[in-house]
């Protein structure tokens, strides 16, 4: 079972970066009539996005939020000592993008390095392994990056993902910690749902080609190729609601902890109907519901800490938070997290232009 | 059990329970799409604590049809 438990490391600073341009999803009518928009924006919530412009990366982004941490939050470079790169958009196929980030960020070549190809879970298997990393006694912080530029990666022609996905990065620093901070992770696969979030071609399966590259017309009247993701709305929904509600239920139980204790619950933001429905189970109070949706959509891994940044703000210098982080998607794979962010810096979001 | 089926296509179609009957095949309904699916899974996920699988939901076609799964899965 992939349960683990951590003490005295926590998450110590946070910042995030959203590209500059932003898409009002209601204007978003070139494809779908201004009627059909509505109900999708008043059903997921997301009325607003980011979308990044042709010259910038998920590594850019990130590597501008690492940047914020060294600016606004008083974290010294030179104390990284390893990097970790979550994001479904690298610069390349290969190589990984984090060795080029340690370079651009100029850290030592001590520092270790790794990509880790996940999306909507990403915050919660980054987290994990930053706390694990961070135990190790000669690692002094762990820099996780989430970035995500999915505008370039869905068809603009997709009923059933052209609203959803918003640009952005964070960063966030994991650390050896003074206080105890009682840390909870649960990390889960079910690879059997591989399809239901799949980019089909381009990869080694199924190797680019002019077939992959054809748009095709679908059953609901999307347009997409095979180099574009694709999703089925309904099977993620049901595995959402399925799996994600048991896993929270059986992870507190284990750390023994009641939602009374809880000050925020940051679910993925995913869609706001998911998310509530998952919350009203719980009985969640909405001003313990965090959500950033509405102004940057679904970023990806990128989307609970910049929830984390732009809703808690300069509310968590002074302050101790109990937070319950849960990420669910793509593998498909999910988990959860529960910490205490405890006088955590955070720089507030900052726009990026290229 | 059917009449409550019926109340709940009822709220997440926006119709009223008088247009709704057993023998109906609800995808036939000009309101029926893939957001009135998730709102019917969520309402009777909120009712029954149970969701019904995707492959289980397709296989009924009917109202009456959801109703008697319904009846076999689920705690009253």
């Amino acid at each position: 079972m992939s349960l683990l438990h951590f003490t005295n490391i926590g998450i110590t600073a946070l910042s995030a970066v959203v590209p500059s341009k932003v898409i009002n999803n209601l204007d978003y009518t070139h494809f779908m009539s201004t009627e059909e928009v509505a109900t999708v924006v008043k059903m997921t919530g997301i009325a607003k996005r980011r979308f990044a412009d042709g010259n910038t990366c998920s590594s850019d982004l990130c590597i501008a939020a690492a940047e914020r941490l060294f600016s606004e939050c008083g974290v010294d470079r030179s104390e990284i000592d390893f990097i970790i790169f979550v994001s479904q958009t690298p610069d390349y196929r290969t190589p990984p993008t984090s060795m080029m980030i340690q370079n651009r960020l100029r850290l030592s070549k001590d520092v270790g390095s790794f990509d880790i190809n996940l999306g909507c879970s990403g915050y919660v298997y980054g987290l994990a392994n930053a706390f694990l990393y961070a135990s190790q006694p000669t690692i002094r912080k762990v820099l996780l990056l989430n970035g995500e530029t999915k505008s370039k990666a869905y068809s603009t022609k997709d009923k059933s993902t052209s609203l959803l996905f918003g640009d952005g990065a964070t960063a966030t620093i994991v650390e050896k910690t003074d206080y105890t901070n009682p840390t909870f992770v649960s990390l889960k696969s079910d690879g059997a749902g591989f399809r239901h979030i799949i980019m089909p071609g381009g990869g080694y399966r199924k190797q680019s080609s002019l077939e992959t590259l054809q748009e095709k017309t679908y059953e609901d009247g999307s347009i997409r190729t095979e180099e574009h993701g694709s999703m089925d709305g309904a099977a993620v929904f049901n595995f959402t609601i399925t799996e994600v509600p048991s896993d929270i239920k059986d992870l507190m139980q284990k750390a023994n902890i009641g939602w009374d204790e809880i000050d925020y619950f940051v679910p993925h933001q995913a869609n706001k109907f998911i998310t509530d429905h998952i919350a009203k189970k719980f009985k969640v109070p909405p001003e313990k519901l965090l959500y950033s949706l509405h102004k940057y959509g679904n970023t990806s891994s990128a989307s609970i800490p910049l929830t984390l940044v732009s809703e808690l703000g300069d509310s968590a210098t002074d302050n101790k938070f109990k937070v319950l982080l849960s990420g669910f998607g793509v593998g498909l794979s999910w988990g959860n997290v529960i910490t205490e962010l405890n006088r955590c810096r955070i720089a507030k979001v900052s726009d990026y232009t290229s | 059990m059917l009449n409550e089926v019926i109340s709940i296509f009822a709220e997440c179609l926006e119709k009223s329970t008088d247009e709704i009957k057993g023998i109906d095949e609800f995808r036939d309904y000009k309101e029926w799409d893939s957001l009135a699916y998730l709102s019917v899974i969520a309402a009777i996920d909120d009712k029954y604590n149970h969701v019904v699988p995707l492959e289980d939901f397709r296989s009924c076609r009917t109202v009456n049809a959801l109703a008697e799964y319904l009846e076999t899965h689920v705690d009253k």
